[in-house]
């Protein structure tokens, strides 16, 4: 499955099926922080991503506080 | 997954609501959600004409959108900073979201109109790059309304800004920042009323709809910004959400309910209490005789004093 990785931009070849939970958890990340997205829409949060996929799992974080 | 309104296949669960939504209900939500902090906070009032300051990024395109959806005279405001490629793809971002919905946007660029941007401004000012832009971004935005006569300046602060920015003060116990940390700000002594219209919904649910809305954005970080301890609080309080989900929203409510009023006093204790003057070189109000802004200008640009009009792209106002 590839995978992008934004801010900074990531790419990563990651094995699947594997749900969005876990494939959070495999790389560190907060579900709070990020969206993931497949062909140009969001994939819940129990969605399974087969091994063919492509998406883009984007942080939703950012840092200006003015 | 199914969406707690229709039963449908969901698109994005919001842990802190412990429901699930398609993505019709979860527009609906961000919409509901808007509606309700206006009318609890008494941000707008019908027919209020609102001046969005807009960066391009996902908060402050999904802010515009969602006043227009919701029927305001809203237009937008954005800024050139001058920070490299970042600022004229930020820019780029807002200009074409005006232009796809014919929608009103002034915009002042610093470089151009100004002669400085922001790294180098910093610089001159002896100033952290957040704070000379936040200084530059509040000035500008206060002008603007006032030149244009509108009645609000709406940020796009969602719930995780403000509950960063209210750890972060309450770990120093900043009493001055802390009583003024409201989602409203009234107008007076010369500011315009700002306006907070998405302090109920936190920022993975700004980056959703600006994706189910078909609304590109800049989704890199500002570089002046990587590493800046706002970033560092968000990234805290995101680990404690995600084991106890609604700490974010209970910690800004909690505070907004039940301490706020304790620190009311503060505010008469620092510049917001201090007795103003109009800035002798540009007229805005000023605690000194020559405001910060007109002094950051002058260390980063040179002694020239500078009197700001809005650049209207779309249309005037």
């Amino acid at each position: 499955m590839q995978v992008e990785l934004r801010n900074p931009t990531r790419h990563l070849d990651v094995p699947g099926p594997v749900s969005i939970v876990a494939l959070l958890a495999r790389l560190g990340l907060h579900r709070e922080s990020v969206l993931v997205i497949r062909d140009g829409t969001l994939v819940p949060g129990d969605a399974m991503l087969a091994d063919d996929d492509s998406v883009e799992i984007r942080s939703v974080i950012s840092g200006g506080s003015a | 997954m199914k969406c707690r309104v229709c039963r449908g296949p969901a698109v994005i669960d919001i842990r802190r609501h412990n429901a699930n939504f398609c993505a019709e209900h979860f527009l609906r939500l961000c919409r509901d959600q808007v509606a309700k902090a206006i009318s609890a906070f008494d941000m707008l009032a019908p027919g209020d004409r609102v001046l969005v300051a807009v960066s391009g990024g996902k908060d402050s395109l999904a802010l515009w959108d969602l006043l227009i959806e919701l029927g305001y005279e809203a237009d937008g405001f954005t800024i050139g900073l001058g920070i490299g490629d970042y600022s004229a793809t930020s820019s780029g971002f807002a200009r074409r979201f005006a232009d796809e919905r014919g929608l009103t946007l002034h915009s002042v660029d610093l470089p151009d109109d100004l002669g400085f941007d922001i790294p180098n401004g910093a610089r001159a000012a002896k100033r952290a790059p957040c704070s000379a832009c936040g200084l530059t971004k509040r000035h500008l935005f206060d002008e603007a309304a006032r030149d244009g006569g509108y009645d609000a300046v709406a940020t796009g602060h969602n719930l995780d800004d403000e509950a960063a920015v209210l750890f972060g003060n309450t770990l120093r116990w900043q009493r001055e920042y802390l009583a003024r940390q409201l989602p409203v700000l009234p107008a007076g002594r010369g500011f315009p009323r700002k306006v907070k219209p998405l302090v109920r919904l936190g920022e993975r649910e700004m980056a959703a709809y600006c994706v189910l809305r078909g609304i590109e954005y800049i989704v890199d970080e500002c570089p002046m910004a990587v590493g800046n301890k706002h970033l560092g609080y968000k990234e805290a309080l995101n680990a404690i959400e995600e084991r106890s989900p609604g700490s974010k929203h209970d910690f800004y409510f909690g505070f907004l309910d039940r301490a706020v009023e304790l620190f009311r006093d503060a505010e008469d204790e620092t510049v917001a209490g201090a007795p103003l003057s109009p800035c002798v070189r540009c007229g805005a109000p000023s605690g000194g005789e020559v405001c910060a802004f007109c002094r950051l200008v002058e260390r980063a640009a040179g002694p020239t004093p500078v009197r700001l009009r809005p650049r209207a792209e779309a249309g005037a106002p």
